[in-house]
């Protein structure tokens, strides 16, 4: 089951920063909650980072309330395990904050009603704070490992993306053209560019208008820090210190998803250390589920033919699972592939997390 | 159709379309987040923002056509039908309109569902079924309406708002099918995402949906050893337990689910359609059209019961 690669125990182990990534409803904020679990176990200091956990798994982490500050999780493990989640516009105003040239261009940001609306409305900025939290708390040195989990987004990479997407979106042209002073040639476009924002403030009225380009006003002068961070964030997330975790369901369509995804990372120059895969069928038996469907049809209305018909519904599933992740597992070799079966219940506890870890075969608990 | 991300919403978009069309009613699914596989429950490749039929018309069948709908490409259209064509092409290739919507947030929500009211108003088919985003943002998704009424006072925008509004809160236009699996977290979601909805935008909701429900399958209970005996067959070796093992496993789940369904209705208190769980890790026609078969019976216990 383990390539030539590190083995998931190693990479918890060893790793600075573990990624856990993949599309929605397959258990990426519960697996990003147990590797950080197994690597507290390993005497390591980690911190996890969530994006949205189910109510009950919020409050065993200690998360009842919205907090961008880590709180600890006490437990008899020799390392330490925080928890912390993910509030995205207090994450942005940390970095307006930090990159502002004096305090007054920093206040004038956070009070502009535009700036207020980017953290709800711009696509991408959840994305892009998560990477700036995982950046934040990887440079403080408070943590040996810093566990994220990423947001459920459609488009695969969004969470690379969004860094320079941002940056982009806050150097537009558009916004320069029209809040530069305008000399010669550079004044025509102005006024080109005043008459199309006029036709826009037509349709969506001015206010909205003015404050955008109030805030592209304040904004001047901080898109380098804003850059050079972002391309700083890229870095450390295409780093050897780092790992991706990419996490996946055995549906075909969930597969299919994972497959891209991975795909989008090589592209990227990322490679994928291990995936984990949750909600797996057991397999019964070591029979073809055709063999038990032909003796569940011969024997129909009996006990045993329900018997054979149920145990041919799930070798069926589990075989068509199997199918599906060979694929995968082919496209991210040498990763290790990690197997979780699906659970009697959800987890929202840190017994919850334990039971996944044991799937997860990589704790030593012979201390 | 809502809920929860992996909860098989889309699936379940795709039978209510197909239980449409075998009910003589033309159905047209809007798809709003891009990559989906319901084309290929169809065996139909991807879909586009022009419409295909994905399942002919005949003497007893509406026909089921779907499309995918986007932002940019809806605000091309609202641009072009109101006479801004000028500036249209350049609102959306230099990426203006993510500037505009970040100022105005909901302005992309709004552009979707406009359009989709503008399908409504033109007749484009007896049902439209639209496939919401996951979850959370299916609520800021359906809010949007509102969202805008409060930020935009005047003009084009506040009109499209309102309009879109009075149609998500008319009952007899719109109602919102949420989209469950008999899970303890997934129906937690549901419960809140519900009662937000309701409460937030003002919509009707329609029976919840919960997928992948374990249909019962007889002599679960008895022992493989002695049910061979009884049908005077023989057991290989290891299959006993292979036996005995599955059926424990869907015994316990099933009462899992049980126990979930029970705790939905208490909390929710809305009709029930209960689809099956699919034993196979892929939607195809064949089993498309047993859930569009199960839907409809369920339905159909529904109008009996009431």
């Amino acid at each position: 089951m383990v390539g030539e690669g590190p083995s998931l125990r190693q990479l918890v182990e060893q790793r600075r920063i573990l990624v856990c990534c993949g599309s929605g409803g397959v258990g990426k904020t519960t697996t990003a909650a147990v590797l950080a679990l197994e690597a507290a176990r390993a005497g390591r200091r980690a911190v996890v980072v969530t994006i949205d956990p189910a109510k009950r798994l919020a409050d065993a982490l200690g998360l009842e309330g919205l907090t961008g500050t880590p709180s600890r999780i006490e437990g008899d493990w020799p390392g330490e395990l925080w928890a912390l989640m993910l509030d995205t516009k207090s994450t942005f105003d940390d970095l307006v904050v930090a990159n502002a040239s004096t305090t007054e261009q920093g206040e004038r940001i956070l009070a502009n009603p535009f700036y207020r609306n980017i953290s709800g409305a711009l696509s991408g900025t959840q994305e892009y704070m998560a990477m700036e939290k995982l950046y934040e708390l990887h440079q403080r040195q408070d943590f040996d490992v810093v566990v994220v989990d990423t947001p459920p987004t459609r488009n695969a990479l969004d969470f690379i993306d969004a860094p320079r997407r941002l940056s982009r979106f806050l150097d537009h042209r558009l916004f320069r053209m029209v809040t530069a002073p305008g000399r010669g040639i550079a004044k025509a476009v102005n006024v080109a560019a005043q008459t199309f924002l006029r036709t826009v403030a037509k349709v969506v009225g001015a206010e909205v208008i003015d404050d955008a380009i109030a805030f592209f006003q304040a904004f001047e002068g901080m898109e380098e820090g804003f850059r050079a961070r972002a391309e700083a964030v890229l870095e450390l997330l295409s780093h050897d210190e780092t790992a991706f975790v990419l996490v996946a369901s055995p549906r075909r369509d969930t597969i299919a998803e994972a497959e891209f995804f991975a795909a989008r990372l090589a592209e990227a120059d990322i490679a994928v250390r291990a995936l984990i895969v949750n909600r797996m069928h057991p397999s019964f038996g070591d029979g073809r589920p055709e063999e038990a469907r032909a003796r569940a049809v011969t024997l129909d209305g009996t006990d045993l033919g329900g018997l054979y018909r149920n145990l041919a519904e799930f070798q069926l599933v589990a075989s068509r699972e199997e199918e599906h992740l060979a694929g995968l597992a082919e496209a991210v070799a040498p990763a290790p592939v990690v197997r979780v079966p699906f659970l009697a219940t959800d987890v929202h506890d840190i017994e919850g997390l334990d039971r996944v870890g044991h799937h997860l075969d990589l704790a030593d608990r012979s201390g | 159709m809502a809920g929860k991300g992996g909860v098989g919403k889309t699936v379940v978009t795709a039978a209510v379309a197909r239980a449409a069309a075998r009910s003589g009613l033309s159905a047209l699914v809007i798809e709003v987040e891009g990559k989906s596989g319901l084309g290929s429950m169809f065996g139909h490749g991807g879909l586009d923002y022009a419409e295909a039929v994905l399942s002919e018309a005949t003497e007893a069948e509406g026909e089921v056509r779907a499309r995918t709908i986007t932002p940019d490409e809806a605000l091309l259209d609202y641009l072009r039908d109101h006479g801004l064509h000028r500036i249209s092409k350049r609102l959306v290739s230099s990426g203006a309109l993510d500037v505009v919507a970040t100022a105005a947030p909901g302005i992309k929500d709004i552009l979707i569902l406009g359009k989709v009211k503008q399908l409504e108003l033109a007749g484009a088919a007896d049902l439209l079924v639209l496939d919401a985003p996951a979850a959370g943002h299916a609520i800021t998704f359906l809010q949007s309406a509102r969202v805008l009424l409060d930020t935009v006072k005047v003009g084009p925008i506040n009109a499209q708002a309102k309009g879109v509004l009075d149609m998500l809160t008319d009952h007899r236009r719109c109602r919102v099918v949420l989209v469950t699996l008999p899970e303890e977290t997934p129906v937690n979601e549901l419960v809140e995402t519900g009662f937000n909805l309701e409460d937030k935008v003002g919509v009707g909701l329609g029976p919840v949906v919960v997928n992948g429900v374990y249909d019962p399958v007889d002599g679960l209970d008895a022992d493989p050893t002695e049910a061979a005996a009884a049908a005077g067959a023989s057991l290989r070796g290891g299959e006993p337990e292979a036996l005995a093992a599955a059926a424990e496993f869907r015994r316990e789940r099933t009462a899992l689910q049980a126990e979930q369904v029970g705790r939905l209705a208490e909390q929710l208190p809305l009709a029930q359609i209960r689809l099956p769980f699919v034993f196979t890790t892929e939607i195809g026609p064949a089993e498309l059209e047993g859930l569009a078969e199960r839907f409809l019976t369920e339905v159909r216990a529904l109008g009996e019961v009431v």
